[in-house]
């Protein structure tokens, strides 16, 4: 195993993270983040609730700016927002939020292909076609194009979700909890494609997931960050050996270890 | 209730007492001494009234309406001339009072909607500047506004003599603004009946290339198509028409301009007055409209990469709309309604006309009782709208 703070990025990694911080006021969401992913492999994000996950993808992203560190895409440094560089890198990420974000104010189909037709300049006819094919790679009916987000079940609207992202055939592809909420069939297809696009196309894949089971043997490599800091990566066959603390508790799932919840009455005296 | 209904002795309960305790039916006395209540002042005021008329010889009744209005109007949408009906007044009025409130309202929301956003923005001058700009026009009363404006312009601008001349025959002076207009040709009639007959057609061409859409996926460009049927076909009959080019042209002849279309410093007072007020208060129907679009949205549309002003006009000013359609309602409402303060600076809108109708014929009750009914339907068409434009915005946004 290698420490994280030993993981200097290297010239060849893809995306590299070197000593990322980002606050909001008082909150610190990221402290002295540091990791690599090489091109085409995939990385699983886990860690607890509000442990700066979100954030983290934000910052690849390019919505917030890190207060300290650097975030290199292929070499490129796209630390600061706002410039052609990042705009460019923008565009060759796809991101699925964790809530969507899908847009009430068009339909699936334009949703899905909306940076197509407005970036690209793509025809609305073509968009059109385009979209129906994604959503038939996503599992949904090709008459779910005409309707609205706010017309879908929370299932389906993620999946509109995982479309949009990959519409542009990113070269990174960034997602928030592509199969919270979704049943373990679905969920499983999901991840079928989410790896057959990583093989296929090369894309390099880095998701935050909450299920354990797919984080370990669907990725290839593994980030734990616990309270904005990162406690752990490295490959995902080296987990066994890690003994890290706080890995294994969050893969096992115990209340017993470092990670606590911060419960105001404790839980026996709350329901007695 | 139901313990009535099982005790023994329910059916004898329904006293009067217990009647009496039913909020249904204390609602229903209420509502209906209060009905009582205000008919009777009605009665009231309208017998003293009557006998009041009776007493000074003046009958009642809408018969006045056909006499010989005998006096002036400074300006008219129709003919009109001292030898007109008070009911050819009322239409002036009543026209002039639905100009400057449709232009107002349009102005407004214009102007809204560009202080609205401005106020969001990232740009600490602009947003400070339109800040301002809401907070100084929200909180001075709009009657005072308008005094300022109609003291403004006969000082601002030249005298004729010196009139600024914007672009070619547009004069602006102390008496408004003058700008040529085509002289009457029948041409234009023929243009007019072409461009409804056009709208018509548009309408039915959008609902055929929706349907044809919804069924077999295939887009149509109305827009485009609607744009070139529209303008095509009114320059067909402005040709057909002889494609007349004679313009009216203002200009100086004596101490005065003659000639062209003149927009009065009235008007021009009143519509700029009303405009400015109701855009501070559009302007924050705009602002926490945009607002109420969750932060997520602009998120999405960054990450797409997509321009802001891409990201607003598509995505979020659509969504605001639910939020925003209600209280710009109320705003439309309110700048028809004020409308009415154009009195006090000499534009002659339906007030002001029937202000002289009742000095001139003493027949107060029917004057009043005419604009009122005018304005509470004006009111209600600008509702009926609203809601029907909510509600397909509604449909659209779900
Ligand atoms: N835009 C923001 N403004 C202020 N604070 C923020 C913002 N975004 C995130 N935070 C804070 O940063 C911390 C990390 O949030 P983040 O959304 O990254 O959590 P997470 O790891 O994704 O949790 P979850 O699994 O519950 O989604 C939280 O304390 C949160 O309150
Ligand atoms: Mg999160």
């Amino acid at each position: 195993m290698i420490p994280a703070e030993n993981n200097l990025p290297r010239k060849d990694d893809f995306i590299a993270v070197h000593d990322l911080g980002k606050s909001f006021g008082a909150v610190h969401a990221l402290r002295g983040i540091s990791f690599s992913v090489p091109r085409g492999e995939t990385m699983a994000i886990i860690g607890p609730s509000a442990a700066g996950k979100s954030v983290l993808m934000k910052c690849l992203v390019g919505l917030y700016a890190p207060d300290t560190g650097r975030i290199c895409l292929d070499g490129e440094d796209v630390s600061t927002t706002g410039n052609e560089t990042r705009k460019k890198w923008a565009e060759k990420t796809g991101m699925l939020f964790q809530h969507n974000a899908l847009f009430d104010s068009l339909q699936v189909w334009e949703n899905i292909c909306f940076s197509l037709i407005e970036s690209r300049k793509l025809s609305r006819k073509v968009a059109r076609d385009h979209a129906v094919d994604l959503l038939g790679l996503v599992g949904l009916d090709p008459d779910s194009a005409g309707l609205r987000p706010s017309d879908l079940s929370g299932g389906m609207q993620k999946r509109v979700g995982i479309a949009r992202a990959i519409a542009t055939d990113p070269e990174i592809l960034l997602l928030d909890n592509p199969t919270a909420g979704l049943d373990p069939v679905l969920s499983n297809h999901i991840e079928n494609m989410i790896a057959a696009i990583a093989q296929k196309r090369g894309t390099t894949v880095i998701t935050i997931t909450n299920d354990m089971k797919i984080a370990r043997h669907r990725y290839q490599n593994l980030a734990m960050l616990h309270d904005g800091t990162l406690q752990w990566t490295g490959p995902t066959t080296e987990i066994e050996n890690a003994g890290n603390a706080y890995l294994t508790q969050m893969l096992s799932g115990s209340s017993q270890g470092p990670i606590t919840m911060r419960t105001g009455k404790r839980q026996d005296q709350l329901f007695a | 209730m139901s313990r009535s209904q099982n005790s023994p002795g329910g059916v004898r309960s329904k006293s009067l007492a217990s009647y009496l305790n039913d909020e249904n039916v204390r609602a229903i006395i209420y509502q209906i001494i209060v009905i009582g209540l205000v008919i009777l002042a009605g009665w009231y005021l309208i017998s003293n009234t009557l006998e009041n008329l009776e007493r000074q010889n003046i009958s009642t009744g809408y018969g006045f309406l056909d006499r010989e209005a005998s006096f002036e109007i400074s300006e008219s949408m129709i003919e009109y001339s001292a030898q007109s009906s008070y009911s050819q007044a009322l239409i002036v009025g009543l026209l002039n009072t639905v100009k400057v409130s449709l232009m107002g309202i349009i102005l407004c929301t214009i102007l809204g909607t560009i202080f609205g956003i401005a106020r969001l923005s990232s740009n600490w001058i602009v947003r400070k500047l339109a800040t301002v700009y809401i907070e100084f026009f929200r909180n001075i009363p709009v009657l005072l506004q308008l005094f300022f404006w109609y003291a403004l312009i006969p000082n601002a601008f030249p005298h004729p003599r010196d009139a600024i001349e914007l672009l070619p025959g547009v004069l602006l002076t102390n008496r408004g603004l003058y700008t040529p207009v085509p002289v009457a040709h029948h041409a234009f009639e023929i243009m007019g009946i072409v461009a409804i007959l056009a709208i018509i057609g548009i309408i039915f061409l959008k609902r055929w290339a929706k349907k044809r859409q919804d069924a077999t996926g295939q887009p149509f460009p109305v827009a485009l198509v609607g744009t070139a049927v529209f303008f095509g076909s009114v320059f067909i009959a402005y040709l057909a028409g002889g494609a007349p080019t004679v313009l009216d042209v203002p200009e100086l002849r004596g101490f005065n301009i003659q000639g062209g279309n003149n927009v009065s410093p009235e008007f021009l007072a009143v519509l700029i007055g009303l405009s400015v007020y109701t855009s501070a208060y559009v302007a924050e129907v705009v602002r926490s409209g945009i607002q109420a679009v969750p932060h997520g949205q602009w998120e999405a549309a960054d990450s797409l990469g997509l321009k802001r002003s891409v990201a607003l006009r598509k995505i979020i000013l659509p969504q605001s709309m639910r939020v925003a359609i209600p209280p710009l309602t109320n705003q439309y409402l309110n700048l028809t309604k004020n409308s009415s303060l154009a009195v006090a600076v000499g534009y002659p809108d339906l007030v002001s006309i029937s202000n002289t109708t009742m000095n001139q014929t003493g027949q107060a009750i029917e004057a009043i009782s005419i604009f009122m009914s005018i304005y509470l339907g004006l009111s209600l068409i600008t509702s009926l709208f609203m809601n029907w434009f909510n509600k397909k915005m509604a449909l659209v946004e779900r």
